[in-house]
């Protein structure tokens, strides 16, 4: 399926002449299978030396086992792979790094409280009288962050430096070892634009240098800057390999997804504008000068039946803080909320699910996903615990409800029996939709559902979302992405410095850079 | 083949066989059981009423530790379930009637049940550490024994009391009947309800699910409550196993044995998936360990130590590391071979 062959290395402006014709890293007919789950179906893979090469798919397409595959982590059911010629297995990241094959990943797993010498140069310690040498260490430690562009102190401890430049002694620390291959995955995520432009100037240097860098990331447009060759995977398998300046971009996200046209791709979701409300409509909750010390301002909101309300705000801006006091997930400490006009105490979320409230977490990881419990068990959760433990759910309406949302929103691999942790991302998140639809909730609170998924998913819940409000529910819709937002939302409430600055109807004039100026400044230019 | 071999169970299950076997090979007859008196006797009547006072503690542990928990004090709840019945039975105008031993059941039992409820009060409302928590009365519990028997080891003679070791019933031990049975009920009371799998969940990620609406302090409470109430079990079982109240030898490190046989028994510390069947395997290990000791003629100065070595197998046995190792070394020969 390998559509087109690189007959010649790319000649993109920056990129620079191929010193080799021979990839450095060649993985064939890769295979790899957990308990329910094929993660990767004999897949290709190479790896050039000077190139940036892409790695693209949704959650659940095969990438980080792909990674894993290669640094020895997972071990294969099949495929064979070949570094610089010679057949080899490595029987973990370690093992891989001994052979020039460094991997940096998504969250910095550095010592924050070590200096930053001694986080470079660890494992690789220079010795003397069967000692550390110290002061060698700091000179060594100085060139590789020369390398990277890095003028800090070397003695200075890690954890007083920004994610960009923990990022960036990562990387020193990968090369340290005089790395053939550096693998980032998702080395972005976390980075500002600037801390990402910096990152791409030491790429762009390590390319020039012959290094080969596997990269990962969400970024479309990141890739489009960075990269000369993708690799799309699919489900776990190769869909193709293309040169990056010879694939449009609508292509590549249509070639990630399945199933969907060019036409649909961008523009998935675009609720209609709603009827204006009856004037008589009844708020289904209404909080009266709701606040929480520290945490948000008292402030009021109405949220009505079958409306989408989206909540804009930077990070740390009580966005999320808002959401849980709807929730009961912490308690107020000032301020009333009223459920259909009648005053409602929310001290603990069993309460809120009492009254048909539902609330994601932003934090799927540590506040969601119920991890070695199977997909079934994670989705009728909510359900049971409603009911108390003395009720049991009989089994086969159990199995029915499963069964139902696993179709219905598309869980990949569809398994009722598999173990959440065993899922990707995107499809963890969308058995904890599951769970809280089960539990046919009237106000669904959805605190960043779209993070770190990718755009299929992405587009399926924005779909669902939509679906569910013209169905009647009342939807409170929070997301760093004010593209999402302005999509979604009938009204859009804005939050700054814990407070809620504004509240705006959807309407024409209503857009990102309005959005930011309010998030920016606290205040509507008029 | 490979399914028998991977299966949880498969290596305690070895283990138990072996000691058994081993039993044989030194006395042939050992697993025999003979008919006396419409009651059955033998070895493996014996290691079943003897496994009945480490079962009750067994299960109790077991769901403290699926919350992420663990119950130190359970050997001083049995001292004190001991002291508690022995001391009313002692005190009472007619110890050897059916209502005073039944009047020193319910009053143990109920002082246990409070007791847990104060661990559970400890670690579900004010948050603190099980370990510290239950450490507490672990401490405290055998100084409320020795109050309460005034330091003193309190030997009563109640026949309907002392049936609860001694006696049969159907032509098993009482005790036996007791354990196992209590094992049944609270097993079809997990799993055929909701509560184990909430209770995985609580183990498992706490504040997840705390916000799917899990009652999650009420739950934490409850197998607290529940292990103190079945340690005060296998303390009368002890009590009237020798009809003497010893405050500072009754279920002396019964704690660790508990812990033991949930290990072996498959069940991580780390709390989660829980496993009762492994537990009452991990019981049946240890109480045939004596069994096996006291058989091979092992002197009582290294019994410990193979206890340990036996523990110490079983758990190796058992570990995904070592298997993922082993499996890792088969495969890499295997690559090796096939790439020479």
């Amino acid at each position: 399926m390998i559509a087109s062959e690189p007959q010649q290395r790319p000649s993109t402006a920056d990129a620079p002449e191929p010193q080799a014709t021979h990839p450095v890293v060649q993985m064939t007919g890769i295979s790899v299978e957990f308990p329910g789950v094929k993660a990767l179906d004999n897949v290709d893979f190479r790896l050039f030396p000077g190139e940036i090469h892409a790695l693209m798919g949704e959650n659940g397409a095969g990438k980080s086992t792909l990674i894993k595959a290669l640094t020895g982590v997972n071990s294969l059911s099949g495929g064979s792979i070949t570094v610089n010629g010679t057949s080899t297995r490595f029987n973990g990241p370690a093992d891989a790094r001994e052979h020039g094959i460094s991997t940096v990943y998504q969250e910095v797993n550095l010592c924050t409280n070590l200096t930053v010498a001694e986080n470079i140069m660890l494992g690789n310690e220079p010795r003397r009288f069967g000692g550390l040498d110290w002061r060698s260490m700091r000179r060594q430690a100085t060139v590789f962050l020369k390398k990277m562009g890095l003028n800090i102190d070397p003695g200075s401890s890690l954890g007083s430096h920004s994610l960009a430049v923990q990022q960036l002694v990562a990387i020193s620390r990968a090369m340290v070892v005089d790395a053939k291959v550096l693998i980032l995955d998702e080395p972005t995520s976390s980075l500002d634009t600037d801390e990402v432009k910096q990152l791409f100037t030491v790429m762009r240097q390590l390319r020039q240098d012959g290094v080969a860098i596997l990269f990962v990331s969400h970024f479309l447009d990141q890739i489009y800057a960075v990269s000369d060759r993708i690799t799309i995977l699919r489900n776990g398998k190769l869909v193709q390999e293309r040169f990056t300046r010879e694939l449009p971009q609508r292509e590549l996200v249509s070639l990630m997804i399945a199933g969907t046209s060019d036409a649909q791709v961008g523009q998935a979701v675009a609720r209609n504008a709603k009827e204006a409300r009856s004037e008589n409509a009844q708020p289904l909750l209404q909080a009266v000068g709701l606040g929480r010390k520290g945490a948000v301002q008292p402030f009021n909101l109405d949220l009505y039946a079958g409306e989408v309300i989206g909540m804009a705000g930077l990070l740390g801006s009580g966005r999320t803080e808002l959401a849980r006091l709807l929730y009961g997930a912490d308690k107020a400490d000032e301020g009333t909320i009223e459920l259909g006009g009648a005053k409602t105490k929310l001290r603990t979320p069993r309460q809120a699910l009492g009254h048909k409230i539902a609330y994601t977490s932003e934090d799927r990881k540590g506040e969601g996903v119920v991890g070695d419990l199977s997909v079934a068990e994670n989705i009728i959760l909510g359900l049971q615990a409603a009911r108390g433990w003395t009720r049991p759910l009989p089994a086969t309406k159990a199995s029915q409800i499963v069964d139902a949302y696993i179709k219905a929103l598309g869980v990949r691999p569809a398994n009722p029996n598999a173990l959440l942790k065993n899922l990707s991302g995107g499809n963890q998140q969308k058995v904890l939709l599951a769970r809280w639809l089960a539990t046919a909730p009237k106000l669904l609170i959805l605190d960043e559902p779209t993070r770190g998924i990718d755009i299929g998913a992405k587009t399926e819940i924005m779909n669902l979302v939509s679906e569910l409000a013209e169905q009647g529910m009342s939807v409170v819709f929070i997301s760093a992405e004010l593209e999402e937002v302005l999509r979604l939302s009938d009204r859009i409430v804005v939050m700054r410095d814990h407070t809620k600055v504004a509240e705006l109807p959807r309407t024409d004039d209503v857009d990102v850079p309005r959005l930011i100026e309010i998030i920016a400044t606290g205040e509507e230019t008029k | 083949m490979t399914l028998i071999y991977k299966h949880r169970l498969f290596w305690p299950l070895v283990a138990l066989a072996a000691l058994l076997l081993a039993c044989t090979i030194k006395r042939p007859d050992i697993l025999g059981i003979t008919v006396l008196d419409g009651h059955l006797f033998g070895a493996p009547i014996d290691i079943l009423r003897n496994s009945a006072p480490l079962l009750l503690v067994s299960l109790g542990m077991t769901l403290v530790i699926a919350t992420r928990g663990i119950d130190l004090s359970v050997g001083a709840t049995v001292a004190i379930a001991g002291a508690v019945a022995l001391t009313f039975i002692a005190s009472s105008d007619h110890p050897a009637s059916v209502g005073t031993a039944l009047g020193a059941i319910i009053v143990a039992l109920g002082l246990c049940f409070i007791l847990g409820c104060f661990n559970g009060m400890l670690v579900a409302n004010f948050g603190i550490q099980p370990i510290i928590a239950t450490l507490i009365l672990m401490t405290a519990g055998r100084g409320v024994a020795m109050l309460i028997t005034n330091g003193q080891i309190t030997t009563v003679a109640s026949a309907p009391f002392s049936t609860l070791a001694s006696g049969f019933l159907l032509g098993l031990p009482v005790a036996a009947i007791i354990a196992y049975g209590v094992y049944l009920v609270v097993a079809l009371l997990v799993r055929r309800t909701a509560l184990g799998m909430l209770l995985e969940a609580v183990g498992i990620n706490p504040e997840a699910s705390r916000l799917a609406g899990v009652k999650s302090k009420t739950l934490v409470f409850t197998v607290y409550a529940l292990c103190a109430l079945l340690s005060g079990l296998a303390g009368l079982i002890f009590a009237a196993n020798t009809m003497a109240a010893d405050a500072n030898n009754a279920g002396l490190f019964i704690e660790l044995d508990a812990i033991l046989a949930v290990v072996i028994g498959g069940t991580s510390l780390a709390g989660g998936k829980f496993n009762l069947s492994g537990t009452l395997v991990g019981v049946l290990i240890i109480t045939t360990l004596s069994l096996t000791v006291t058989v091979l003629g092992i002197s009582p100065l290294v019994t410990s130590l193979f206890k340990a070595i036996v523990v110490i197998a079983v758990t190796l046995m058992m570990s995904t590391r070592l298997r993922t190792m082993l499996a890792g070394l088969r495969e890499r020969r295997r690559f090796q071979e096939a790439s020479a």
